[in-house]
């Protein structure tokens, strides 16, 4: 018998839809939640700690040039004596922001042309193909250089789009091909029997089933994106200095990573924390989704 | 057990047991087997997927994964196998014991020549020059029946057919004069016409060689029919051994009971249900303590799980391993195991409406060719003449060989759009005429069931989701929805707090269900079944049948049902579709096609189809159809079945020549219609 009886007798009428099931077996996770927790405060540190903290990032104290952590500036003070503390911070807000963001985005971008494309087959595909090669041959360093003037001193937020149009492409092919696979199989045909519209079917039956795929391209994303972000500065967008972000003050902290450590140090950590927390919901969020994976439940199966 | 040994004992398998490593737990595959093969005899292993038949014959010839521990012995000429080595077995293997397997394609090296091949396994172990050896592996061919064998000994292993490969298989295996022939699932991936070519080579190949044969399968017709004794196997343990007429006749464990009492027999419809055994077979890595089958035994009882039933002789020729022996008989005479539940009777069709209808269906598939510039080189004619009525409340089988059609046509029916040719009409309307909303709301009248629950339930969506994602598209409020799940699980013989979980939760059998309860969530009128149960385990086959007859009774259920296997259909249908080569040849009702077959394949059919029972199976006459069935890229012309027609050769000369030059069509003749121009009966 492969099922275990739990409930004794007693019938019961709920049933846990998909979702909740996920939810469930998500915060069930330890681990996962202390990725969450970790997040979240991150979150915490970046948007409420400027208000603790003794000086604001712009500010410049031309009495402490490179000095070590002390009372006064907890995590010490760069070349030009701006405050290391409210200087990652700072960082900290940008990168959080940009680097989940374009995760989320591209990879959901990826999830949504590859599905669709690896579904519906055809000219769709055809054309969704077309469009990755196009974009993955087209250097998009240059095209976002040569763009730029036309977003020039607009939001930032316009960069998270771009980065994420630039970065979909290859997860894309891989959710594609998996999709291909997949819309052969029993249930798949059965959902079309039903009724089930196309939208549906992609959205509930197949990218769940490469949800793997999926969340672990979004995990890799955020880490690779923060450091990736300070390549696109130097072309002269993206967050500018005097503006700061992780990306920047590891970029710049790495050279003197010996001598003064805590230039670097708190930017590194920082991102080592985020990245970690990241992969941790990552990691839960596949267990969840994957009912074979045994972490996130009780070990109910028999077989 | 210690059974002394005698002299006629060939392999004498002691106390063996086998075990692998695996993520899950230890795999106890083979537990404490002793068993005997004689000289000359034919030994049937029966038992279900798991129940460790294949461990145990490929442990005779050592051919087990390297990660398997192994206990016990297997004395062969004094010799125990279990402690040679790789090297000194290759000298037994293949002369002495000699073994076909399931699947040949995946035995025979497919960069080689059949001759060729054969010509080295005789040169390796006899004494043939090169020369003499290809001279035999002809004459070996002839005997296994390959027409023209010199020829066919230049081609290569894909350029057969399943059946020819095993029919070289066979060759292969008796090439040295074996004195045991193990062949694990011989026919079990061919058809039943086929099928019964290949037992009858097995037949001949262990008159020629006087061979023992250990014959491995979980069909017990095919045992029947070939076996002296038997051994019946469950959860790694042999649980009754015994003469096949013995054991066929009045099964002494419950297990053995409830399985002969399971499986439908063509000869009989019977008129009781088939016995379902509730649950499915243990995992090898999860066994019960005591009797493996205890948790599913109607008459287990405490003692049962106290400890693991040794076997013990019942009478001098029968073992069986149960602890409650002696009370059995009584249980099964009070009606206490496996009791006779009345069978349900067809519906006459009382408002005589027809569910399904179709007419000159075809479908053809391009034959491409070149893999960059893809030419339209043919077609493959998949369904080429298809005729279906299915009247309300019956249930109509639609049963052929593999590769005649029946899933393209069952695919054509539910795609709902008009065919390439012919008509379809669902409940009175033509498919061909209607529009996209007429045909979204015709969807929840016509369901269907797939053949296998592990492909047809997303691994990803816990079943409850799974039940109400027809509701929800009909847009059925959520709470309605959840009230709707629980009333068909409960309906399917579910639990409500199954909804929760995940296919990979439930066994085949139980996902047969949940597969059913989905189709049923609309009200359907008519349901399509693609081979609802030749996935499953034998034992939960039965289970499923039934819920199937008491769901049309329950419900007022069209089955359209599609089936290779004629005893089942036996079982369920009312009316049967027999199909060839993408066209019908012959409907009919059940009970009329299956007394007076009037097409010559369905005789054939019906005739290739083993029973059961040995008494009836062994004085059967079987008509055993030539070669294979024609590729339908490339059907023959006139009938189809010409090519095939064991009837054509009797006919007088200008009857033969119409076979070859019209096709026949349709008649209606002694209340089945029938496509030959010269009907039998
Ligand atoms: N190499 C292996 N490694 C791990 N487990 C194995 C190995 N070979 C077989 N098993 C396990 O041993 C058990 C018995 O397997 P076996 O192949 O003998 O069953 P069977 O009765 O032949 O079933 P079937 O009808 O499916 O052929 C199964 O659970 C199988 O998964
Ligand atoms: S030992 Fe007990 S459980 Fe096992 S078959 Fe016999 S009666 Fe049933
Ligand atoms: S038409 Fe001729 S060949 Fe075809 S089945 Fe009838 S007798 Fe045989
Ligand atoms: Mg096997």
């Amino acid at each position: 018998m492969t099922v275990v009886q739990t409930e004794v007798g007693e019938q019961t009428s709920e049933r846990l839809t998909r979702s909740a099931l996920i939810r469930l077996r998500f915060f069930r996770n330890r681990l996962a939640v202390a990725g969450v927790v970790i997040l979240a405060m991150m979150f915490l540190l970046a948007f409420v700690g400027p208000f603790f903290s003794k000086h604001r990032w712009d500010e410049l104290d031309f009495l402490a040039l490179l000095q070590p952590p002390s009372q006064e500036h907890w995590f010490g003070t760069s070349q030009i004596g701006g405050d290391v503390f409210a200087l990652t911070i700072r960082g900290l807000q940008k990168s959080l922001i940009i680097g989940l963001l374009v995760a989320v985005f591209s990879t959901g971008l990826a999830a949504i042309a590859g599905g669709f494309a690896g579904y519906l087959g055809g000219k769709v595909d055809r054309s969704v193909m077309w469009l990755i090669d196009a974009l993955l041959v087209l250097p998009s360093f240059l095209i976002i250089a040569v763009m730029s003037p036309l977003y020039r001193g607009r939001t930032w937020l316009v960069f998270v789009v771009l980065l994420a149009a630039f970065g979909w492409m290859v997860t894309a092919r891989i959710v594609r091909s998996a999709t291909m696979s997949l819309r052969e199989r029993d249930f798949v045909r059965a959902a079309q029997y039903m009724g089930v519209p196309v939208r549906k079917i992609v959205f509930r039956h197949l990218l769940p089933n490469v949800a793997s795929i999926l969340i672990i391209d979004a995990t890799l994303n955020v880490g690779a994106t923060i450091l990736s972000e300070t390549g696109l500065s130097y072309l002269g967008f993206g967050v500018q200095p005097p503006d700061v972000s992780l990306g920047s003050l590891i970029a710049e902290g790495t050279a003197s990573a010996l001598t003064y450590p805590w230039l670097f140090m708190f930017a590194g950590s920082a991102l080592i924390l985020t990245v970690l927390a990241v992969s941790f919901i990552g990691d839960g969020l596949r267990d969840a989704f994957d009912p074979g994976s045994n972490k996130s439940k009780k070990k109910s199966k028999a077989s | 057990m210690n059974t002394p040994s005698s002299a006629s004992n060939l392999i004498e398998i002691r106390n063996l047991s086998v075990t692998f490593p695996s993520e899950a737990g230890i795999v106890r595959a083979v537990r404490d087997v002793s068993l005997d093969i004689r000289a000359g005899e034919v030994l049937g292993i029966v038992g279900e997927s798991g129940s460790g038949k294949t461990v145990m014959s490929l442990s005779m010839i050592g051919l087990l994964a390297e990660s398997a521990s192994i206990t016990g012995s297997i004395s062969y000429n004094g010799v125990n196998l279990l402690e040679l080595n790789d090297n000194e077995m290759s000298k037994y293997r293949g002369k002495d014991i000699a073994m076909v397997f399931q699947d040949p394609l995946s035995a025979l090296n497919p960069v080689h020549t059949i001759g060729r091949q054969m010509a080295e396994a005789l040169h390796v172990h006899g004494d043939y020059s090169s020369e003499a050896a290809l001279r035999r592996a002809i004459e070996l061919l002839e005997i296994v029946g390959i027409p023209r064998p010199a020829e066919r000994a230049q081609s290569y292993p894909h350029e057969f057919s399943g059946g020819m490969r095993q029919r070289v298989m066979i060759a292969l295996a008796i090439a040295n004069q074996p004195k045991v022939i193990l062949a694990d699932e011989p026919t079990t991936a061919l058809d039943v016409t086929v099928q019964a070519q290949i037992l009858d080579v097995l037949k001949t190949a262990r008159d020629m060689t006087g061979a023992a044969v250990v014959l491995v399968t979980h069909d017990l017709g095919v045992v029947a029919g070939l076996a002296d004794r038997v051994a019946i196997m469950y959860g790694g343990k042999v649980v009754e051994i015994g003469n096949v007429n013995d054991v066929y006749s009045s099964p002494a464990m419950p297990y053995t009971i409830g399985l002969l009492r399971s499986i439908p027999r063509i000869d009989d419809a019977g008129s009781s249900r088939l016995a379902s055994i509730d649950g499915a077979p243990p995992s090898p890595v999860a066994l019960p303590p005591g009797c493996a089958f205890a948790p599913r035994c109607p008459a287990a009882a405490p003692e049962c799980d106290a400890s693991v039933p040794e076997l013990v002789s019942i009478t001098p020729s029968r073992m069986t391993a149960c602890v409650r022996q002696t009370d059995i008989a009584g249980l099964q005479s009070s009606g206490k195991l496996f009791a006779e539940i009345p069978r349900h009777v067809a519906l006459q069709s009382v408002t005589e409406g027809v569910a399904l209808e179709v007419r000159g269906l075809r479908k053809t598939f391009p034959l491409l060719k070149g893999s960059v510039l893809r030419r339209r080189v043919g077609s493959v004619f998949a369904v080429d003449g298809v005729d279906l009525t299915l009247r309300e409340g019956r249930s109509l089988a639609l049963v052929g060989e593999s590769g005649c059609g029946k899933t393209t046509t069952l695919l054509e029916i539910l795609n709902m759009v008009a065919p390439e040719a012919g008509t379809i009409t669902v409940l009175g309307r033509n498919v061909a005429e209607l529009s996209r909303k007429q045909r979204l709301e015709m969807r929840k009248d016509l369901q269907i069931v797939f053949q296998d629950p592990f492909a047809s339930l997303d691994p990803r969506l816990p079943i409850g989701d799974a039940i109400a994602e027809p509701l929800d598209n009909f847009g059925m409020p959520k709470v309605e929805q959840n009230q709707r799940v629980m009333e068909l699980l409960e309906l399917v013989g579910l639990q409500r707090d199954h909804a929760s979980r995940y296919p990979s939760e439930f066994s085949g059998g139980q996902r047969q269900r949940i597969a059913i309860a989905r189709s049923l969530a609309l009200n359907p009128k008519v349901i399509a079944l693609d081979e609802p149960v030749s996935a499953l385990d034998v034992s939960v086959r039965a289970g499923v049948l039934n819920l199937l007859a008491e769901l049309q009774e329950k419900l007022k259920l069209s089955y359209l049902f599609v089936s290779h296997d004629l005893a089942v259909v036996q079982h369920v249908a009312d009316d049967i579709a027999v199909m060839y080569l993408g066209g019908i040849v012959e409907s009919g009702p059940v009970d009329e096609v299956f007394a007076k077959p009037q097409h010559p394949y369905t005789q054939a059919l019906l005739s290739a189809v083993p029973i059961p029972d040995p008494k009836v199976e062994r004085v059967r006459k079987r008509i055993i159809l030539q070669g294979d069935l024609p590729s339908p890229a490339n059907p023959p012309a006139g009938c189809r079945f010409h090519t095939r027609c064991q009837v054509r050769a009797t006919l007088p000369a200008e009857v033969a020549a119409t076979c070859v030059s019209d096709r026949p069509e349709l008649v209606l003749r002694n209340a089945s219609l029938v496509a030959c121009h010269a009907p039998l009966n």
